[in-house]
């Protein structure tokens, strides 16, 4: 034995080069395996074949026939609810409104009152209160067509002074709710495409609420006052399948005094009830106004807001059309854990770490492998899914959301992602447990129980939130295709396909715990005897 | 002059273990391994089941780490190597196999993991005569099959240095025929073969070095030509019909004589030269006359005893693997690394 010893030859490239020949050997095992690729094909088909089963059991009728739903789109495309009581002047270019806003009352329906039925007297069975998005004040329209552009400066019933505009944009103003004793001032200025709204509590020392740009706001925009206040949802039972609630319209009737218009305004004003005429989805109830003067008070029912999952519409979102992904999810789940397991099982784990001592390098691989061929599955299922599956909904009645073509993206890319990191994290327990069957219960639980304890309401919905913020499951929010709108009073609960989280943020957690559990792997592979 | 080859600087010693302790547990697996392993022979690695073979194979592949000692190959550690197959070729299990995964397909990922092309996988499935059966799962392969599917992922990288284990196990004669002439071509094209066995006899004829082991420590680490001279001593054994004065003339010129059976005499301390002519020049009749040949099993079997009863004797001893062997019943002293060789 001489002191000479060769100097290790560690340079970036043959590092890189044999990573290189550890991930071509680790996919030449993965496909060499019929039964990995058929199982990564069936994952593909469940996720396909689910979603297309609970399509075409999902029925919607109308007294026995199709519904026609004629949803409102807004300008950014989304699908909105669009109707209020409007009282309203032409204004040519630029001018203000300004108007005293002296009360905020309501309406609302009793527990027993349920839904309104046509021909029935519609405000009997209902008490005084406010919706807390029960809103009134002014608003600068492009048309009296439902979905066109706005933006309106109001009171709400438990949100304070909000500006909002073109349906998903909200902005806090002052707190508290006007009174006779104590009114509120609102003014709304529109300068070109810009909107400004103001606040005060005086009249004289204003506040500004906030600004919207409205493109391609016409020359001549209806400007007026308005009053609206959402349908009251009382979730009386979740399950597995969906949410039934109970409720009904309510109505909100706002005071104002001292209406200024300034700015070119040929036309006296006049009063409109945007949305119950036609076909609507969302319960409302018809609403008018009382003019002294420059007194107004107008009452309305309805919302000027994005229309959501869990809310008051029949629709469905598309993220209803890859339910599927659970079934899939469970199919790689197992193949990615077999993946490693089914070596510690015979053994064949010794002539990997031989033929690659890179115990590290050789996780990797594996990891880089399945997650590459679980997101094809993934994408591949959601690319036939979402046109298939909502073509299945539209045929039996259902209506769709609309969604973007970013967002479809979104939800494609999101599927095939949350299966791909769901194999990683299923990988790297498998590699810690060295038991396929442990290993698949413990990935199926971490990610499936959550999710179930929170569909099914075992939880408070405070719990199932916190829940769904730091589970696994979390990464199901990449599906969701109609973000959470605050302003917005729906039951948006895990059920009903709403997440806590946003969607890269939920999927951002899932890949925390793929890295995690990844990291724990290699550490204990590199540590323990093979 | 750097760049230059670092494997040649070891060519004289393939594999090179020293001093490896190893625990599981309370049970010590290794206590002070050492030997060395060099090319142009087939080494074998014998001992009981339990002395600690599987273990030091494991060491030098990196599979499990030792509590203490070095294990090198060609002079660098296993785990430091690039492409490892091609410096050394192993066979630990041949069971080791996803069943449904076909021979080529092991292959292939074997040849895929160090850079190695599909040609070299037809190579091996040629060379090991599984060309038939290639392409069909490993699952059903019986253990011979797998065997010669372990031997060729073995053989793929072409490499310096092969360590097998057990590589005889449940083979038929046939294939142990097959498997020693194997050995011996790989050591006669200049490699360096490491065999385990737990049986001596399957290295008869085979093995050219011999690293005894026991208890986790090497007993003897000596060439079998030497091993098996020593074993087998001057002892003759002589077949008379005067067993009586046969004894008397031998002992008078001072061998040893012990009755081993009716007119079977054992003697000790001269060769068979000596004793006929002695006993022609007394006039002794004897109806046979041979030197004893001691198999590899007798030689083995008196090493490892000499191994218990040193144990026994003084119990807790830790001296230098070997180095407490002491000669007992004409066996030799532990031959130096360096000493005995043919």
């Amino acid at each position: 034995m001489t002191a000479t010893q060769a100097p290790p030859q560690h340079s970036a490239v043959a590092e890189r080069d044999s990573f290189a020949c550890t991930l071509r050997a680790e996919w030449t095992k993965f496909r060499t395996v019929r039964g990995w690729v058929i199982g990564l094909t069936v994952a593909a088909l469940v996720t396909v074949l689910v979603g297309l089963l609970s399509a075409a059991g999902s029925m919607s009728s109308c007294n026995g026939r199709p519904c026609h739903f004629r949803y409102p789109v807004g300008p950014g495309g989304e699908a909105v609810t669009d109707t209020f009581y409007f009282v309203h002047r032409p204004l040519v270019g630029n001018g203000t409104i300004t108007a005293q806003v002296t009360s905020l009352t309501g309406l609302l329906p009793t527990a027993t009152s349920g839904r309104v039925r046509a021909g029935q007297s519609p405000q009997s069975g209902m008490r005084p209160g406010l919706e807390p998005w029960s809103k009134g004040g002014l608003i600068v329209k492009a048309n009296t067509t439902q979905g066109s552009a706005y933006a309106a400066v109001m009171v709400t019933g438990g949100h304070g002074v909000r500006m909002q505009y073109d349906y998903t944009q909200d902005i806090a103003g002052p707190p508290g709710r006007p009174t006779p004793a104590s009114p509120r001032w609102l003014r709304l200025t529109r300068a070109g495409d810009m909107i400004t709204g103001y606040a005060s509590t005086d009249g004289t020392h204003w506040t500004e609420v906030g600004t919207a740009t409205l493109p391609g706001l016409p020359a001549t925009v209806q400007v007026g006052l308005f009053a609206t206040s959402p349908a009251l949802t009382v979730t009386t039972a979740q399950g597995l399948l969906g949410t039934s609630g109970t409720g009904g319209p309510t109505l909100a009737s706002t005071a104002f005094g001292q209406v200024r218009l300034r700015g070119a305004a040929p036309a006296a004003w006049t009063g409109t009830q945007l949305g119950t005429g036609t076909v609507d989805v969302a319960p409302a109830m018809a609403g008018g106004y009382h003019q002294a003067g420059d007194t107004f008070r107008v009452t309305g029912s309805g919302d000027i807001a994005p229309d959501a999952p869990g809310g008051a519409g029949p629709g469905q979102p598309l993220d209803h059309t890859l339910v599927g992904a659970f079934a899939g999810l469970i199919a790689v789940v197992v193949v990615a854990t077999m993946f490693v397991t089914a070596e510690y099982r015979r053994g064949l784990i010794r002539t990997t770490f031989t033929a690659s001592p890179r115990r590290g390098q050789v996780l990797a691989a594996k990891a880089i492998v399945i997650a590459a061929v679980s997101f094809a599955a993934g994408l591949v299922a959601a690319a036939i899914a979402i046109p298939l599956n909502s073509h299945v909904l539209r045929a039996n009645g259902n209506y769709l959301y609309p969604a973007n073509l970013l967002t479809v993206a979104r939800i494609a890319a999101g599927t095939a992602g949350l299966l791909a990191v769901a194999a990683v994290l299923a990988l790297a327990l498998g590699a810690m447990l060295r038991r396929s069957a442990i290993a698949i219960t413990v990935v199926v639980v971490a990610i499936i129980l959550p999710f179930l304890v929170a569909v099914t309401n075992l939880l408070s919905p405070g719990a199932d939130d916190w829940l769904m913020r730091l589970v696994p499951a979390a990464g199901f929010a990449v599906q969701q295709a109609i973000p959470n709108y605050p302003q917005v009073s729906n039951a948006c609960t895990v059920a009903s396909g709403c997440y806590p989280l946003a969607p890269w943020a939920g999927f951002a957690v899932l890949c925390a715990w793929a890295a995690a559990a990844l990291a724990l792997a290699v550490f204990l592979v590199r540590r323990r005897d093979a | 002059m750097l760049a230059a080859l670092p494997y040649n600087q070891h060519m004289d010693t393939a594999i090179e273990v020293d001093g490896l302790r190893k625990s599981f547990g309370p049970t010590v697996a290794l206590d002070g391994m050492t030997f060395t392993i060099r090319p142009g022979q087939v080494t074998g690695f014998v001992g009981p089941n339990g002395a600690g073979k599987t273990t030091t194979m494991r060491v030098i592949l990196g599979l499990d780490a030792p509590d203490a000692g070095t294990a090198l190959v060609g002079g660098r550690r296993y785990a430091t190597l690039r492409h490892p197959l091609t410096h050394l070729g192993s066979l630990l299990d041949a069971s080791a196999l996803q069943p449904s995964r076909t021979a080529r397909s092991h292959l292939l990922w074997l040849a895929r993991s160090q850079g190695l092309s599909p040609a070299r996988v037809d190579e091996v499935i040629e060379q090991s005569g599984l060309d038939k059966v290639a392409r069909r799962r490993a699952g059903g392969f019986s253990l011979g099959m797998r065997q010669r599917l372990g031997i060729a992922a073995a053989m793929l990288g072409d490499p310096p240095v092969l360590m097998m284990d057990e590589p005889f196990n449940g083979m038929d004669p046939e294939g142990i025929v097959w498997m020693r002439g194997f050995l011996r071509s790989l050591a006669g094209a200049g490699r360096a073969v490491l065999v385990s066995s737990h049986l001596m006899s399957e290295l008869e004829d085979t093995a050219d070095h011999l690293v005894i082991v026991g208890r986790g420590k090497v007993i003897a680490d000596t060439s079998v030509a030497g091993l098996l001279a020593a074993a087998s001593g001057d002892r003759a054994l002589l077949r008379t019909a005067d067993p009586d004065r046969a004894a008397m003339v031998l002992e008078h010129a001072g061998a040893s004589v012990t009755v081993t059976g009716v007119g079977l005499l054992t003697v000790t301390g001269l060769d068979t030269g000596q004793i006929s002519t002695l006993l022609a020049g007394q006039v002794v009749p004897f109806s046979e006359l041979s030197a004893h040949r001691a198999t590899l099993e007798e030689a083995y079997l008196g090493l490892t005893q000499d191994a218990v009863e040193y144990r026994a004797e003084y119990p807790g001893g830790s001296g230098p693997p070997g180095s407490g062997v002491s000669p007992g019943g004409g066996v030799p002293p532990r031959a130096g690394t360096t000493g005995a060789r043919p």
